[in-house]
């Protein structure tokens, strides 16, 4: 389980690599609000090597949206597999977050 | 890391149902008893363990990439943070059970218990969707066919969760 983060051009790209779980969110919480703090406004989760996220996970990405927004910026998901996409259609967080199917088309997005 | 003890496998009391016919899980049943200190990193690695024993055995591939998973990280994660009050001195057993019918989990804590239904909330409604917490029971009976809470009346009366899932018929089957 890692994550990494890269930049391009204005975007700060995380990719989840493993689960995204209560063992490690904290972990990525605390990544994306280091980058927050350096003045990154910009920020796109991409999820293609994930495998499953818990509720914790959930509530990190939440909360890390909510952070991020009262800055001024931008949260963003790309990637989501089937059962991630029927993760976040049973708790609605499809409604909450703008996901696109691919790391390009999020970039693009911002 | 602190360590994981297992113990299996062994022909368990059984679930009950028939095993199908001709199928070449006939009969196969399998048993997992893991004890394991509160910590939750090791979350991943159990439901890692669990998860494989659960494929090999023929269940639906998304059962074993996300209903089991979930549901089980979700359980374990509440018997080790609010049962056991993360408290590494107590320790959380989990209880694999599977038959040609389904799929048992029992996740015990030595915490004092919970009302499973006043526990759990909406998390879609527009109240509660920008909630940080408050989605680890629903998904657990959204993605699991049945979730009973109970306490042992043996022993220490610890905290049980029950999560059930059936699954279709193997193939081969009548």
């Amino acid at each position: 389980m890692s994550f990494t983060m890269t930049k391009h051009v204005t975007v700060v790209v995380v990719d989840v690599d493993g689960q995204l779980i209560v063992g490690n969110r904290q972990e990525l919480k605390q990544k994306v609000l280091d980058e927050l703090e350096k003045g990154e406004r910009k920020f796109l989760i991409d999820f293609a090597r994930t495998g499953y996220i818990d509720s914790s996970g959930l509530g990190v990405l939440v909360s890390l949206s909510k952070k991020i927004r009262e800055q001024g910026g931008e949260l963003r998901l790309a990637n989501l597999n089937d059962d991630l996409k029927t993760l976040f259609e049973l708790t609605k967080l499809d409604t909450l977050f703008q996901i696109a199917d691919s790391r390009e088309r999020g970039l693009e997005s911002f | 890391m602190t360590p994981v003890r297992a113990r299996m496998p062994h022909a368990p009391g059984g679930m009950g149902g028939p095993p199908g016919e001709g199928s070449a899980l006939e009969g196969v049943r399998l048993a997992l008893e893991l004890e394991v200190p509160t910590d939750v990193r090791l979350i991943g690695r159990i439901v890692q363990l669990v998860s494989r024993q659960v494929r090999e055995l023929e269940f639906p591939a998304n059962v074993c990439s996300l209903n089991v998973p979930v549901a089980l990280s979700e359980a374990l994660s509440n018997a080790m943070l609010r049962g056991n009050e993360d408290d590494p001195a107590k320790l959380v057993r989990i209880r694999v059970l599977v038959d040609p019918t389904g799929l048992v989990l029992e996740i015990s804590d030595e915490g004092g218990g919970f009302d499973l239904d006043e526990c759990t909330q909406d998390p879609t409604t527009p109240a509660n969707v920008t909630r940080e917490d408050g989605r680890g029971l629903f998904l657990m009976r959204r993605l699991m066919d049945r979730v009973e809470r109970y306490t042992e009346s043996h022993g220490l009366g610890r905290n049980v969760v029950r999560l059930t899932i059936k699954r279709p018929p193997l193939a081969g089957s009548p």
